[in-house]
């Protein structure tokens, strides 16, 4: 596609504000209609876009493998820690009460956190889904075995 | 303060130490880290099956939101019971997986498997203990979804067509079950298990109901392998590398096997079932064809490993006739052998392993002769097809023993008749593999083979030590077992 101007510029315009709403979608979560996961897919969708105009592999050097794969786990981690630190704080396994200072407070705090967890791992599998379908990599038909 | 916090520990320690090992990806590290998690999970459910069976229902409100509303966690005699079955195999499968992953999964995915494998285990750990319908259902998926990678790992390609299979009847099993659970939502307004008991009496009749019964009854028996829908069991296990079949042998039917007693006994226990649909009379009907067709079916098999897959229909068969006998007897039986199988199929799948591992294969011609290479590996197979047949002093023999005594006394002698014919065929496929061990000259595959590793020996003697142990001593488990029947069924206790 690098050949097709128009749609190299209209996606390189596009692209930032399709991130912004998808922190718009994510961080407004709590009081409207949105949330982590719908906010997850949209910055994916982002993401993929600039993958299919300007190529999986310069995608990639944006979010390597690696990075996909740390940040698949953050945002795991993130939620189910949520839930630990309420234990540690003398509540229930996600009570989200004992959070901040008083109750509601406590349950802004709760579920902007989790919600960010959920964001940050379906958006790190839907670019992990996509580029895996996208590009093979060759090496990976190669298997080493372990020691016997 | 931890005590108060275990049920929920036990899910959340492996399921936030899965993702870990993403992270650590060093195949060494992260097999010492996921056999420590393990390791770990075990205390916690052997604690949780005390404090039950001392203090009763222990009752754990997520996020501090009081059921129905919220989810809670319901620990009862049953799931403590099947919470200490999954925990144990994988505590026992982790030491032994170390030398078969090095064979089978190639270094660069040796941390996915444990990721899996640990996934896997906090799904079937949150299936048990969830007291939430819906719930039930995610857990069913994390569980699901993380065993089909686990199949696909298989170093035969047949394994990825296998997975494939399993893939497509286990997603139509969990549709099943949601729809079920949608209609018994739509009737009652809940999901909580125990709100729905007390609900669903009222309704029982409406067709409504009656749907969402057949619809839960068909996906978790597609789940569980129930005869007809068997189908997927055979090549999965098959095909799986070793310490995946023996996990999932010895957890995964198991824990079908418990939702499914969740559903027709606590959540449809109050109704008599019997006057709406005869769900008890299709469970001994398929329980006794499974019996049979397994049976048979696994005395012509070359793979020894498929054999014992079939085994595991037939195995699967005893625990359902059991459940359809619909007394306590009868649903103590079904219960312990919950236990007594995964000990014995367990420990038989751990040798194969070994077999595996040192020849190259399992089909009869690589057994030729191996008593005398691996002499300990080969007593383990003899002893938990001793177990298998239902041998005095031997799990299986505990197991078929109340079977018999609950078809007695029900006067239906003649599914006691029918339990003996069975395991007469049980004879015939443990008996062809012994010939081959023992008494032919070794093959030229097996010329080089040696005894087991340790590493696998004793996790496999562990297993097997286990099944005979509870043969002979079957206190610990019928006590359990026949008190979790008494409080399913309502006679106190």
């Amino acid at each position: 596609m690098r050949q097709k101007i128009i749609l190299r510029v209209i996606s390189k315009f596009l692209i930032p504000y399709i991130l912004l709403f998808a922190l718009y979608v994510q961080w407004h979560g709590d009081f409207g209609p949105g949330g982590g996961f719908q906010a997850g897919v949209i910055f994916a969708a982002g993401f993929i876009l600039y993958a299919i105009i300007f190529g999986v592999a310069t995608a990639r050097e944006v979010l390597s493998a690696t990075t996909t794969r740390v940040l698949l786990v953050i945002g795991v981690l993130l939620y189910s820690g949520v839930g630990v630190a309420g234990i540690l704080l003398g509540g229930n396994y996600l009570d989200y009460n004992v959070l901040a200072d008083t109750p509601i407070g406590g349950q802004h705090v709760g579920i902007i956190l989790v919600e960010f967890g959920v964001g940050i791992t379906v958006a790190a599998s839907v670019i992990t889904i996509f580029c895996t379908f996208a590009g093979r990599r060759p090496e990976e038909h190669e298997e080493e075995y372990g020691e016997n | 303060m931890i005590a108060q916090h275990l049920p929920i520990l036990q899910i959340v320690l492996p399921l936030m130490a899965a993702p870990v090992c993403m992270v650590i990806r060093h195949p060494q590290v992260v097999w010492i880290w996921a056999t420590l998690i393990t390791f770990l999970c075990l205390p916690i459910s052997i604690a949780l099956l005390v404090q039950v069976m001392a203090e009763g229902v222990i009752v754990y409100e997520l996020g501090g939101w009081a059921a129905p509303w919220g989810i809670e966690y319901r620990i009862d005699k049953l799931n403590a019971f099947v919470l200490v079955i999954v925990t144990a195999i994988g505590a026992v499968v982790m030491p032994y997986a170390r030398r078969t992953v090095d064979t089978e999964i190639p270094v660069s995915r040796v941390y996915l498997f444990y990721t899996m494998l640990l996934l896997c285990e906090a799904g079937l750990l949150g299936i048990t203990i969830t007291g939430d319908a819906f719930n039930l259902f995610v857990f069913l998926e994390v569980s699901s979804l993380s065993s089909y990678v686990l199949i696909s790992f298989g170093k035969d390609r047949r394994a990825l067509t296998a997975a494939y299979r399993y893939l497509i009847m286990g997603t139509i099993g969990a549709t099943f079950y949601i729809v079920g659970v949608g209609l018994m939502y739509n009737a009652t307004g809940s999901l909580n298990i125990y709100d729905l008991s007390k609900l669903i009496p009222e309704l029982g009749g409406s067709r409504t109901i009656q749907a969402a019964l057949a619809f839960l009854t068909v996906g978790l028996g597609l789940k569980l392998a129930l005869f007809p829908m068997h189908m997927w069991l055979p090549n999965a296990y098959t095909y799986a590398p070793s310490a995946v079949t023996v996990f999932l042998a010895a957890t995964a039917t198991k824990v079908a096997v418990y939702a499914l007693i969740r559903v027709t006994y606590t959540i449809f226990g109050t109704v008599d079932i019997l006057e709406i649909v005869p769900v008890q009379d299709m469970f001994m009907v398929m329980a006794v064809i499974a019996m049979f067709v397994g049976s048979l079916v696994a005395t012509y098999q070359v793979n020894v490993k498929r054999m014992l897959a079939y085994s595991s229909v037939a195995q699967i068969g005893y625990m359902m006739l059991g459940l359809s006998f619909d007394t306590v007897t009868g649903v103590a039986a079904g219960i312990v052998h919950l236990f007594n199988h995964a000990a014995m199929k367990g420990g038989l799948f751990m040798a194969l392993g070994a077999v595996a591992y040192r020849v190259g294969g399992v089909r009869l011609e690589h057994m030729a002769g191996l008593g005398k290479k691996m002499p300990w590996t080969m007593a383990s197979l003899v002893a938990g097809g001793l177990g298998l047949i239902g041998v005095p002093l031997t799990v299986g023999f505990v197991s078929k023993w109340y079977l018999i005594q609950a078809a007695l006394e029900k006067g239906w002698w003649m599914i006691a008749v029918l339990i003996v014919i069975c395991s007469l065929l049980a004879v015939v496929y443990v008996w062809r593999v012994v010939e081959v061990i023992y008494f032919r000259p070794v093959s030229e595959i097996a010329q080089e083979a040696k005894e087991a590793p340790l590493s696998m020996l004793i996790p496999t003697w562990v297993l097997i030590g286990a099944s005979i142990y509870f043969g002979i001593d079957a206190t610990t488990t019928l006590d359990v077992a026949f008190a979790a029947a008494r409080t399913l069924l309502g006679d106190g206790g």
